[in-house]
């Protein structure tokens, strides 16, 4: 397994401290994808992951390898083989009772013991509450970069991952280099990436190892789960249309009226960052970098600024309308359609008029 | 019982304006405030040191400036800041900020005691990473509980601390042993108004300040840009979509059957959609 030897890239700017990546390194290939299950459920951002590591892969002409951790059964095996119907050209599998429910000590050894073992170059994992509690862990207990939320993953022609993100709280967009350490960590956030098409595929090669922890060895107790009552809650990031409210609304009140035209619509409502920051809003709802990022067919933004960081949250969405006074706002450079008015006012004539045509008679109307 | 609280001083960000030239970040007048997140770990801290006795300690790394935030902290009730500053951390990204603060937090132990909990909040509102108390954690070999939404139980006797864990779909309630290090979830609880007293104390506190040398740093090679793997390459605006938006002319007509018209002449397939998920079909 040797590489073959790169010319160096021609460095610009703060890249001329780029060394050659330490001999110790050269032998992490491949690209590789946590697939993240709890309750023997897979999180949909794991296929996503799979979407964007298999072109990353085919970049690099490097395999993409899904990494499976869970209790010994059917949930953690069925996941490994729907991996292959997502891209991958490998599954490695841990398996043991001692990961029955998520807890960090004994995730965090299982996925450090298979990367040491296996050597990946590049890994990825969902920016899920376990995801980043598990990414920061083993990012630290191998002692290499990881760079959070990334909203595009690209190779460059070194090879090199460049991971791009939002920083300055949203304000600008960076592209960010682990140059002399493997793996190179990223963590993109669900909806960031489109799902890729499930095609059917037999599971090939699936490599179980071993975790090597028993009971004991764990402090951390999981007494109970509590499932959220209000399912309904989650559903915004995977939402067909939603419907969105920012500071142009002007007062908490005027916040119905977005709620309003979504319950017409049979959509979810979600708001931007102020919102939540002013109290109006609950932090469930927000829309953006640090909230949920959405893929609706269509995006209805009203009275919302459109700063980076909420861009980054709503530019998958197939149709995005802004409504704006300001017709300078940021929004108008990534929406589809925009109107320039007041969206308090705006609001109320839109619901009665989605209303009216979306009745069943109107139906019938389109139907003849 | 002994808790240390890490807390970021961090621009306020709803005031970060982007120079629309350059493309960098307009620091000038930008006002600095404690990382809104930080706020709970704070109050979650004081209530524990309220019900058990003890103390908190506050810890920041930054530039001399900083004190601001850890004096504020003082004013909510801490009984101790330390501030970590050198020109050694600057540039640091998570892995080498985790490498300072776990240092800084060993000296602590040394100076003032070993803490039963380490503090953080969920993540800042600057950097948005949430890695940095993972990384403090596994550094300290301390045990962690992220995403804490409530702290039902901590046992000092027994050494133990049982709490709600914010998860995917759901809250696992964990118990595990002290010392261990909690991020707290927003909104958890709401930062007290701080006493007359507090105020008064904490004009006059002295802040415990250290260099990378002070606080026990032996490999200042790990430390700030020097000790950071990722190194950012490129910072940008994103551009405006290559076709512009189209801007709905209503200077005829009622403006919402205007957008209405604009939208199902664009996406023809959208109006049948709709009906559906309107009508729940």
């Amino acid at each position: 397994m040797s590489e073959p030897t790169k010319a160096p890239p021609a460095a610009a700017g703060r890249a001329a401290t780029k060394k050659e990546l330490p001999e110790h390194f050269k032998a992490y290939k491949h690209v590789w994808v946590f697939i993240e299950q709890e309750r023997g459920q897979v999180h949909p951002v794991s296929w996503e992951l799979m979407g964007a590591g298999r072109k990353l892969a085919d970049k690099l002409k490097v395999d993409l390898a899904a990494v499976v951790i869970g209790p010994p059964g059917e949930a953690v095996q069925h996941a490994a083989a729907e991996s292959f119907c997502y891209g991958a050209d490998l599954a490695y599998i841990v398996s043991d009772d001692v990961l029955t429910d998520y807890r960090n000590e004994a995730y965090t050894k299982a996925l450090t013991d298979v990367v040491n073992t296996f050597k990946p170059e590049i890994l990825l994992l969902g920016a899920t509450t376990l995801g980043r509690d598990l990414a920061g862990s083993v990012a630290t207990t191998l002692l290499t970069g990881l760079t959070a939320d990334c909203t595009e993953l690209d190779v460059d022609a070194d090879g090199s991952l460049a991971a791009t993100r939002p920083t300055f709280g949203g304000s600008l967009l960076c592209t960010i280099y682990t140059l002399n350490y493997r793996p190179q960590m990223a963590t993109v956030r669900p909806r960031v990436m489109p799902m890729p098409d499930r095609v059917e595929k037999p599971a090939t090669r699936v490599i179980e190892h071993k975790l090597g922890l028993v009971e004991e060895d764990i402090v951390t107790k999981v007494l109970s789960f509590i499932p959220d009552r209000d399912s309904a809650k989650s559903n915004l990031a995977y939402a067909d249309v939603v419907v969105a409210g920012g500071l142009g609304l002007g007062s908490p009140e005027n916040f119905q009226l977005v709620k309003g035209l979504a319950a017409v619509l049979g959509a979810e409502f979600g708001c931007s960052r102020p919102l939540v920051q002013k109290g109006w809003v609950t932090s469930d709802r927000q829309i953006g970098q640090t909230g949920k990022t959405i893929r609706p067919k269509l995006y209805i933004a009203a009275g919302i600024s459109g700063a980076i960081q909420h861009r980054v949250g709503v530019e998958g969405a197939d149709l995005i309308v802004a409504i704006n006074t300001d017709k300078n706002a940021p929004i108008f450079d990534f929406a589809h359609v925009g109107i320039v008015t007041d969206a308090i006012r705006l609001l109320p004539a839109l619901t009665e008029a989605f209303r009216a045509r979306l009745s069943p008679h109107s139906r019938d109307r389109i139907a003849s | 019982m002994h808790i240390v609280v890490c807390i970021k001083q961090v621009p306020d960000s709803a005031q970060i304006r982007v120079h629309p030239v350059t493309n960098t970040i307009m620091r000038q007048g930008v006002p600095t405030i404690i990382n809104p997140y930080d706020l709970f770990a704070l109050e979650a801290a004081l209530q524990l040191r309220d019900k058990f006795g003890g103390e908190v300690t506050v810890l920041t790394m930054g530039p001399p400036s900083a004190e601001d935030s850890l004096r504020r902290a003082l004013t909510y009730g801490a009984d101790r800041a330390v501030l970590l500053t050198d020109r050694f951390f600057a540039g640091a990204d998570t892995l080498a900020t985790t490498y300072a603060l776990a240092t800084a937090i060993r000296k602590i132990s040394e100076t003032f005691g070993a803490p039963d909990i380490v503090f953080t909040g969920k993540q800042t509102i600057d950097g948005d990473t949430a890695q940095v108390g993972p990384g403090i954690a596994k550094r300290l070999g301390l045990l962690q509980l992220t995403y804490v939404a409530k702290i039902n139980e901590v046992d000092p006797a027994a050494r133990t601390i049982e709490a709600e864990r914010r998860s995917e779909g759901g809250v696992q309630v964990l118990k595990t042993k002290l010392p261990c290090l909690v991020t707290m979830l927003e909104a958890t609880n709401e930062i007290r108004r701080g006493a007359m007293a507090d105020a008064l104390r904490a004009a006059r506190a002295q802040i415990v300040t250290w260099s990378a040398k002070d606080a026990g740093v032996e490999d200042i090679s790990k430390c700030g840009l020097k000790g950071s793997p990722t190194i950012v390459k490129r910072v940008f605006a994103p551009s405006a979509r290559a076709e512009k938006a189209t801007i709905v002319d209503f200077s005829n007509r009622a403006p919402a059957d205007a957008l209405i018209e604009e939208l199902f002449k664009r996406q023809p397939k959208l109006e049948a959609e709709l009906t559906t998920s309107a009508h729940g079909f």
